[in-house]
């Protein structure tokens, strides 16, 4: 107790364990927070939704935050729903059943740039007679554009880009530049955006009593949320807060695993000697030849990909690595030391003697290989994902990689969709080395000196 | 024990040396036996794993239905034939054809006739993987991506090999100084795979700079005249080749410098240093000679790295080397390439080995003389 005390006092002597230290302690709470903050089941869920959750979100969108860095500021996404209260509602009653509902909101648009899309989700509640609504919007310089007329079924959209109408009036034909002229200054000679204060506003009519309309207003900006999304308008901050705990799981779990059954195996064969020692030896050798990452990926291409295969794979195939040499060259050291053959001469049998006196001893030379040895497996896990063996349902960095490299984003300049995984397992990995390389120092007063 | 055979007689002399020499036979002969043990063991799991899906036997069925079929149909003396008769000589031809591969066997007899081949290096042919040629032949497929991945593999290997060496040499020679910290400051780095860094390396020299290729080997189309050709491949090669090597470095070089300053604190190392040699004498005789074998089974096994390729780093460099096929191998479930693949990994592994227990036999007088062998 006093040891472990003291290495903890030891490790506040090293800036480096200390930044390590601090990296690690900052992703075991986002990893946490991750697991509180979205359950499992909800996460797989949004993670492998499609349009209809993910609906509201732009395709393949920067975060917003990337606006601080740009001189040309980009639109940045929203959704408004009237049933949530966050769009302007008032209902007013006519003769005969009827009503008349009014939906608005106004928004700011300070941007740079033009929206992606502009769209209205409607839901209503009828028996037999239809709803109606047109939609407009009112832009800066007072103008009332008719965007659509439409009756309504239970559910149904109008996206802004698809109106003939507006096809025909500001798009030239062409469905690309409808929201470039919505947005633009009449009077500039080049288009250019207009800022200032633009209002939606929806005008409905219902034929029935009991009869309601819902609208969704859905702005498609250049930027989203915190991280941005992916080509299925993903929020990618779903991935990056879940591949946290499962990055430092399968890292902490394939690392543990590893050095306690090498650890275990190397003290059997060094006490038992004779033929353990050997098979254990010429196991070693068999497992030198099998190509490490290769049998792994034939694993996850021909049998089952899910993370726990993966991780059971990982550990029996590094079990006979060359820590097991290592190890054993040290216990055939201790075998040798005076408090073993006391405990020899007091009759205590093989395993006690493995396992309360061999094992124990070694623990201190066990953890700095363990600690850092996290960081090559939370790399590996994003290595195997990278090739497309990641879990399939589980959202992880390396996953985030994989569809990033694979629809292209450097070379289109979807920068941020790399660099966010990217630099994420850039900060484990490194926060675990350097953890690892200080109690490395601390625990081996071999390597102080050097 | 050189000094006392040289005095004696001759026969004596010439004794010494044939057991000498009949120590380093026997001691060759056994490993020889045991390394080939191990190889069969390694590579019949291999195929276990590899086959254990099944998908070896459909593959060698598919293979035989689509060639009888083929060789029916296009038969000019089955011209005449209706179809339903053709259909039946095709089922019977199948049938003889699995019977006669042994394809109605069981698995064990059949995974012993597989690691035959294996190891007698008869590979076969692909299933769906085609070489730039049209053909077929795993070894020619194998052949064919070869030399890109000796070029990758073998600068990045290289460069890191000698440059993080002499480095070290140095490095561990001014022990504290500013460089050694940050080397030091700098290992955990290397905790990241290459393609990670090659993905950075795309996006600041291609993608922001656009100073270098996003990937491929040469520019399409390739140039015509041939220094312009090398000129193109050696820029496809930076980029990818940086990142191997940049992946390995720091801790290759703390590695190498924590090795050589145990062996700097030697008695014989201050002894020399005593008697006013220069530092690089020093360096050569007292540091490098007594690390040879380390560094020679270092050098081998940074050789072994180059054959397997870097299966990401080419993937994500579209550079058209073993790693990346093997990588679409396994994409096209194209059995018959992975084991090709895995099966030349394991014997050039053995026969590393192998020779680098020849070759300490030769540099480490110890291991020469014998007496002492250790058991490790």
């Amino acid at each position: 107790m006093n040891t472990l005390k003291n290495s903890f006092r030891e490790i506040l002597r090293y800036p480096s364990a200390i930044a390590g230290l601090v990296v690690v302690m900052f992703f075991v709470a986002v990893a946490v927070y991750a697991m509180i903050s979205i359950p499992y089941s909800k996460a797989i869920a949004l993670w492998r939704g499609g349009e209809e959750v993910w609906y509201a979100n732009p395709k393949f969108a920067p975060p917003a935050w990337i606006n601080y860095f740009r001189s040309q500021k980009l639109p940045v996404s929203f959704h408004v729903n009237s049933a949530d209260g966050k769009m302007e509602k008032v209902v007013t009653p006519g003769s005969q059943n009827t009503a008349t509902i009014k939906i608005s909101h106004t928004f700011d648009f300070e941007a740079d740039a033009y929206p992606q899309e502009l769209m209205v989700y409607f839901t209503t509640t009828y028996q037999d007679k239809m709803p109606f609504a047109s939609i407009s919007l009112l832009t800066p310089d007072g103008r009332e554009i008719r965007i659509a007329d439409t009756g309504l079924g239970h559910q149904q959209n109008v996206r802004f880009s698809q109106q003939d109408r507006l096809i025909n009036r500001y798009g030239g034909g062409q469905q690309q530049f409808v929201i470039q002229g919505l947005f633009s200054d009449p009077k500039a000679a080049t288009p250019v955006p207009l800022k200032g204060k633009y209002q939606v506003v929806i005008t409905g009519t219902t034929f029935e009593a009991g009869s309601d309309i819902d609208a969704d207003f859905v702005f498609h900006g250049q930027v989203y949320g915190l991280a941005g999304t992916d080509m299925y308008r993903r929020d990618l901050m779903v991935a990056l807060l879940w591949g946290t705990p499962i990055a430092l799981s399968f890292g902490l779990l394939a690392s543990l695993g590893i050095s306690i059954s090498t650890l275990i195996i190397a003290a059997i064969g060094a006490w038992y000697g004779g033929w353990v020692d050997e098979l254990i030896q010429r196991i070693t050798e068999v497992n030198l030849v099998l190509p490490f990452l290769p049998i792994l990926i034939m694993i996850g291409t021909f049998f089952n990909r899910s993370i726990w295969t993966i991780l059971g794979a990982t550990i029996l195939l590094s079990i006979f690595g060359g820590g097991i040499k290592a190890f054993r060259a040290t216990f055939l050291q201790l075998r040798e030391s005076m408090y073993i053959e006391a405990a020899r001469a007091y009759g205590a049998s093989n395993m006690r003697i493995i396992f309360n006196y061999m094992i124990p001893r070694m623990i201190p030379l066990l953890i700095p290989g363990l600690v850092s040895g996290v960081a090559g497996f939370v790399f590996l896990e994003a290595t195997l994902a990278v090739l497309g063996l990641g879990d399939p349902t589980l959202p992880t960095w390396g996953k985030i990689i994989n569809d990033a490299d694979s629809n292209a984003a450097l070379y289109r300049g979807y920068y941020y969709w790399i660099l966010e995984p990217a630099v994420l397992l850039m900060a484990t990995g490194l926060g675990f080395a350097l953890l690892g390389f200080a109690l490395d120092r601390i625990f081996n007063p071999r390597l102080r000196g050097m | 024990m050189e000094a006392a055979a040289q005095s004696d007689s001759p026969i004596i002399k010439k004794s010494f040396a044939s057991s000498t020499f009949m120590r380093v036979a026997k001691y060759t002969g056994v490993r020889l036996v045991v390394l080939f043990v191990t190889v069969v063991v390694a590579i019949y799991l291999t195929i276990l794993i590899a086959n254990m899906g099944g998908y070896v036997d459909t593959m060698m069925r598919g293979e035989i239905q689509e060639n009888i079929a083929q060789a029916v149909n296009t038969n000019p003396a089955n011209r005449s034939m209706t179809p339903d008769q053709k259909r039946k000589i095709i089922e019977q031809l199948i049938n003889l054809e699995i019977k006669r591969r042994g394809l109605d066997q069981p698995l064990v007899l059949r995974n012993a006739r597989y690691l035959t081949n294996a190891l007698t290096l008869n590979l076969g042919h692909a299933i769906n993987m085609v070489s730039y040629s049209g053909s077929r032949t795993v070894r020619l497929i194998l052949l064919e991506r070869l030399p890109a991945t000796l070029l990758l593999m073998g600068t990045a290997e290289l460069f890191l090999f000698f440059s993080s060496l002499f480095l070290a040499l140095s490095l561990s020679r001014q022990y504290g100084s500013f460089w050694d910290k940050f080397v030091i400051a700098m290992t955990p780095t290397s905790s990241a795979p290459g393609w990670f860094y090659g993905i950075f390396m795309i996006l600041i020299f291609a993608a922001v700079l656009k100073i270098m290729p996003f990937g491929g080997l040469v520019s399409t189309p390739p140039p015509t005249n041939s220094v312009l050709f090398a000129l193109s491949v050696l820029q496809h090669l930076a980029l990818p080749a940086f990142s191997l090597f940049f992946s390995g470095f720091f801790l290759s070089i703390y590695g190498w410098r924590t090795f050589f300053l145990i062996y700097s604190s030697e008695d014989y190392v201050d002894m020399a240093k005593a008697k006013g040699l220069t530092s690089r004498d020093i360096e050569r005789r007292y540091i490098l000679r007594p690390t040879l074998p380390n560094i020679i089974t270092n050098f081998a096994l940074t050789l072994l790295g180059v054959w397997g390729g870097a299966i990401v780093t080419e993937t994500i460099f579209l550079w058209p080397g073993l790693g990346r096929m093997f990588y679409e191998a396994i994409g096209l479930f194209d059995i018959p390439v992975i084991v090709g693949d895995t099966i030349i990994y394991a014997y050039l592994l053995a026969i590393t080995v192998f020779l680098l227990e020849i070759i300490y036999a030769l540099v480490d007088p110890r291991v020469k003389i014998g007496g002492g062998g250790s058991q490790s």
